[in-house]
């Protein structure tokens, strides 16, 4: 078991198996559903807090988060989690590093250090930003909503994929690096 | 306004837990990996596809199972429209072309050493912050109420769930075909 644990790569299938066994176990015996998108919300009305409370206070969309649940709740703490246990699971694997810009980011747009990180940042702001107006991410939409078949959840993974395939194409294989 | 700390121990303690086995299996599963993403949206490597199906097959069977043995809990979907479940999917789509990971895998992607997403960690609150500051334009012209769905495919189309969770079987059974229909091409077994 201890060998299992220590192994670099699980088979997609068994961390299939046991994300569905994760899910269900937190929707029937916690009654939550797995989600990450509102931990960021409350972290962005966080920023508000220290720097223009009265900013927050006025934004009914924030405001609407924070008076049900308060500022940590089980989303946040599972985002945090999601870090720790990552960091446990490569803790057990074989030391790997990963590059800061990674290889097809940089088959295209070059080495630059700062070109990824602008690319990231705005990745972040696009993606959180789509997450919202969605109203979930890949684990509140596609593996909470997906299994219960709702149809948000399968047409948020038709947009996804609808556009994000396309995307990825015009981005990363348009032209080699020069 | 009294905003509370926190929404209970239970919830914290559980909710810990439950994102460190969610972590863990994120990144045993390489999904934590920019390649991997990218590589999904390229189609060239389905890993992502792998997990999501198997675990929809999976999760979904033991949800509608229960149901059907008299089970009575209720489902818990998002309530959003159909317009915002797919525009909003869309837009994620490109956000996730661009920075590689989506926001969960790429939480857990921070503890796999990517450094590269600590901007993108930033820039999903950014993400977030500008939604929370469009959200009364967007809410009134963007979201009609009338659309507000929050439906499942058997109670929309009036059929057993099960005909789409055979469906959902089926892509993983062709995904775990081809698997081994690759693997025995590459050890020689069989001639391409």
């Amino acid at each position: 078991m201890l060998d299992y644990l220590k192994k670099d790569r699980w088979s997609p299938y068994i961390v299939g198996v046991l994300l569905a066994l994760l899910s269900v176990y937190c929707f029937y015996f916690l009654h939550h559903t797995l989600g990450t998108s509102t931990a960021f919300v409350r972290l962005a009305a966080l920023f508000w807090y220290w720097f223009d409370v009265e900013h927050l206070e006025g934004n009914s969309y924030y405001m609407s988060y924070l008076a049900k649940e308060g500022w940590i709740n089980w989303q946040s703490a599972l985002v945090f989690g999601v870090f720790l246990g990552s960091g446990l699971a490569k803790r057990l694997s074989k030391p790997d590093k990963q590059d800061f810009v990674p290889k097809i980011w940089k088959d295209r747009f070059g080495d630059s250090y700062i070109k990824r990180a602008v690319g990231t940042f705005l990745g972040g702001v696009i993606i959180l930003f789509g997450a919202r107006f969605a109203g979930g991410c890949t684990s509140g939409h596609i593996i909470s909503g997906g299994m219960q078949l709702a149809i948000s959840g399968w047409l948020f993974m038709i947009g996804l994929f609808g556009l994000g395939v396309p995307s990825a194409y015009l981005i990363y294989k348009a032209k080699k690096a020069r | 306004m009294e905003i509370p700390i926190f929404s209970g121990w239970s919830d914290l303690f559980t909710g810990l837990f439950a994102g460190v086995v969610f972590g863990f299996l994120l990144q045993k599963g390489s999904v934590t990996r920019f390649s991997t993403i990218v590589n999904q949206l390229l189609l060239h490597d389905f890993t992502v596809m792998k997990v999501m199906l198997t675990a929809i097959a999976v999760g979904g069977s033991m949800i509608y199972g229960l149901q059907y043995l008299g089970s009575d809990v209720e489902l818990n979907i998002s309530s959003t429209t159909l317009f915002s479940s797919l525009f909003g999917g869309a837009v994620f789509g490109v956000g996730m072309v661009v920075m590689g990971y989506c926001p969960g895998t790429g939480v857990a992607a921070l503890a796999d050493g990517a450094k590269d997403m600590w901007f993108g960690f930033i820039g999903m609150i950014v993400g977030a912050a500008l939604y929370a500051e469009l959200f009364p334009l967007i809410q009134n012209t963007l979201k009609p109420a009338s659309q507000l769905v929050k439906t499942t495919l058997p109670e929309y189309f009036g059929v057993s769930p099960w005909v789409f969770l055979i469906l959902v079987w089926s892509a993983v059974v062709i995904l775990v075909f081809l698997d081994r229909k690759a693997a025995s091409v590459k050890s020689g077994e069989v001639m391409a």
